[in-house]
């Protein structure tokens, strides 16, 4: 008996399970959830017709804009493809709002004082506060589209010259105003006619209040039409319900593989065993670090490698048992089961990891998270086996604890 | 155990099985979902626990979804229609509501045609590049006449996943696409862990019989094989029983696939490579390795 490689041994164990213990609260804390487990709403928008990259970025920014009126924290607006855009709302309290809010066709409107269309939001190309360097005055940038400049140009020029001013006197019907949705924003009056498409309005106490305006003026210029091709929503009963009854299965399936594996291979059971909690951890903490986000997919995946990982204790075990059966000891044993082992490993895993990438590139979503949890636990569960279980069990021979060979199995 | 001499007789038992499955997706086809068909699902739990399907119906016929599949999942129903409008799912939800008591809606999905034509051809290359891949490094790795068994034996697993689902008239998702890679992944990692054990006695043994060394590498691994199953089951047992709804049907697929892939990687797989060597008497010479 070598008492030094069986503290160590000892003191490892406890470390893995100790580290399982204090880190299960801060991976609870820290992982992200995916909106199935979380509860929220998840919508795919599609532009209608060709799209430029601009078209969709402004699509994307009036959606961050309608997104942020629900002030939920970290809503995900990502663009796929070449025209569509990813909402993804966690934890909103009414989902139906959040749909309609996402999908109105914001309608913004410049009339006349009677009533007359001039133009409407998807002639307008931009509007932004800004403020006068030298006189510190605050106003609202507008720029017109070719089309709407042209109109704008028109209607201007003939209002001034239509009704012209009479002793400082604003006549009523110069004024152009600005609705959104049916409600008037902005009625500002025309001093002068605007020919070149880009025209500022005045008269804001702070840059804030013009701000505020130009971007309502920005959300109603969709530059394209949008659709809602897909909505998922999830309520946070169910999402809350799915994480329970994962944990209930995951404490069952990994309570069974951890007898499992005691009753078929004794001591070294108990390595793998302990690689297996090593590589739970790791997993999580690769998720954490790679800011991934766990799903319902995910969290099968995540049990599935389980299975991959004590894959690979048991084809070392195996080995090791084949060697210990043709007359090596047990010290030749490990090692020469480990040199057969880590090719076998290699090669099957990789084959799993190319099925795993290819989920990841072709699939969108909860999918993609499975894959990655899939893809990051093939890996850990590799790394655990040919670095931690190798360990492991030289010091456990080394230690002389066990020096039966019945006891690992054979 | 004698796997290469009876291996006519595993042939015959997975083409019958393959056979009926085969007969199943071509006969009845499968319950797409609606990420394939496109439509919306509602997930709605009720205030009134002895709610029935039948009165749920009733409660549909009103708009015109009577014909909608409903399914209890514990104590929520699911209800999948063709697509509905935002609105025309508002009217639905407040007549249910106003007929059968208070609800809550659980989840609530709606997938247009373009996202399901989509995901059928996605699925389709996703599958055929996970082969392809498959090949391409076991060729590299090993030999092709090794990889062109490997993704028999898999085709074989997919079609008994598939032709399971169309049987059980199970639906059809992007989680079950997802299934089905895994299993590909999954049931790749069993056959190459034959095959490897196949290479390894070639490069020691030149004299052994081909069909004797191929049946010793099938024993050698045959423990492993089955306990990294029995391990991978109990996991998947775990889901079905206990996981939610999502990942049940996930789990199932994954369950036949682990077991029809256990199956071909023992009884399939190393036979079909036997086959398509010309040379049987296990000499290396004409083995990559």
């Amino acid at each position: 008996m070598r008492w030094e490689k069986l503290i160590s041994l000892i003191i490892i164990v406890a470390l893995v399970i100790g580290g399982a213990y204090f880190a299960a609260k801060p991976i609870q804390e820290n992982v992200k959830l995916g909106l199935d487990l979380k509860g929220g709403v998840q919508v795919r928008l599609q532009a209608k017709g060709t799209v430029t990259d601009r078209d969709i970025e402004q699509v994307m920014e009036v959606m961050r804009m309608r997104v942020d009126e629900l002030g939920v924290t970290e809503p995900v607006i990502q663009k796929e493809g070449s025209n569509r855009v990813l909402i993804e709302i966690p934890g909103v309290e009414d989902p139906d709002k959040a749909i309609e809010l996402i999908g109105k066709v914001a309608k913004l409107e410049f009339r006349l004082p009677d009533g007359t269309v001039v133009l409407d939001g998807s002639e307008l190309k931009d509007a932004r506060e800004e403020k006068d360097p030298s006189t510190g005055q605050v106003y609202v940038a507008l720029e017109f589209k070719e089309s709407g400049a042209k109109k704008f140009a028109d209607v201007t020029t003939q209002l001034v010259k239509e009704y012209p001013e009479k002793d400082g006197v604003r006549p009523e019907q110069r004024f152009i105003a600005i609705y959104l949705d049916e409600e008037l924003l902005q009625n500002p009056y025309v001093k002068e006619a605007i020919p070149s498409g880009k025209a500022t309005i005045d008269g804001y106490e702070s840059l804030e209040e013009a701000r505020n305006i130009a971007l309502l003026l920005r959300s109603g210029a969709l530059p394209v039409e949008v659709e809602i091709i897909e909505n998922r929503t999830i309520g946070p009963t169910l999402g809350a319900d799915s994480i329970n009854k994962s944990l209930d299965a995951a404490i069952w399936g990994l309570g069974a593989v951890f007898l499992f594996m005691l009753i078929m291979y004794r001591l070294p059971g108990i390595i793998a065993n302990m690689s297996l909690v090593l590589y739970a951890l790791l997993l999580m903490g690769a998720l954490i670090a790679l800011n991934a986000t766990l799903t319902l997919p995910g969290i099968a995946g995540f049990l599935l490698s389980v299975g991959m990982c004590v894959d690979a204790n048991i084809i070392i075990y195996e080995r090791l048992k084949d060697e210990l059966r043709n007359g090596k000891s047990l010290r030749a044993g490990v090692d020469a089961g480990f040199a057969r082992a880590f090719w076998t490993i290699f090669d099957s895993n990789v084959t799993t990891l190319l099925a795993a990438a290819v989920l990841f590139y072709f699939g969108s979503g909860s999918i993609k998270g499975f894959a990655v949890t899939l893809s990051v636990g093939i890996i850990c569960s590799m790394f655990t086996a040919i670095t931690f279980t190798r360990f492991m069990l030289k010091l456990m021979v080394e230690s002389g604890i066990a020096k039966n060979p019945k006891l690992y199995g054979a | 155990m004698d796997f290469i001499g009876k291996r006519k007789i595993w042939y015959a038992l997975s083409l019958i099985v393959l056979l009926v499955c085969v007969g199943s997706i071509f006969a009845q086809g499968f319950n797409y979902g609606i990420d394939f068909q496109g439509g919306s699902l509602l997930q709605l739990k009720f205030e009134k626990t002895d709610l029935t399907v039948e009165q749920l119906r009733e409660g549909l016929e009103e708009f015109g979804l009577e014909k909608s599949q409903i399914q209890l999942s514990d104590d929520s129903f699911i209800i999948k229609t063709a697509e509905l409008s935002q609105e025309e799912q508002g009217k639905v939800l407040k007549g249910l509501e106003s007929k059968l008591g208070k609800l809550e809606l659980l989840r609530n999905e709606k997938v247009g045609p373009v996202i399901g034509k989509e995901l059928r051809t996605k699925a389709l290359l996703a599958l055929l590049v996970a082969w392809i891949l498959q090949i391409l490094y076991i060729s590299f790795r090993f030999e092709f006449r090794f990889g062109l068994a490997a993704v028999l034996a898999l085709l074989h697993d997919v079609i008994v996943t598939a032709g399971f689902f169309s049987i059980m008239q199970y639906e059809i998702d992007v989680t079950f696409v997802a299934a089905i890679l895994t299993i590909i992944g999954y049931s790749i990692n069993d056959t190459i862990v034959i095959f490897d054990r196949i290479r390894e006695n070639l490069k020691f043994k030149h004299k052994e019989e081909l069909a004797a060394l191929t049946n010793k590498s099938i024993r050698q691994s045959i423990v492993r094989s089955l306990s990294t199953s029995v391990a991978v089951l109990f996991v998947l047992v775990a889901l079905i029983v206990l996981g939610g709804e999502t990942t049940k049907y996930f789990s199932i697929a994954m369950l036949v696939g682990v077991l029809a892939g256990t199956y071909s990687s023992i009884f399939v797989a190393s036979s079909l490579w036997y086959d398509f060597r010309p040379d049987k008497t296990g000499k290396a010479h004409s083995l990559k390795v």
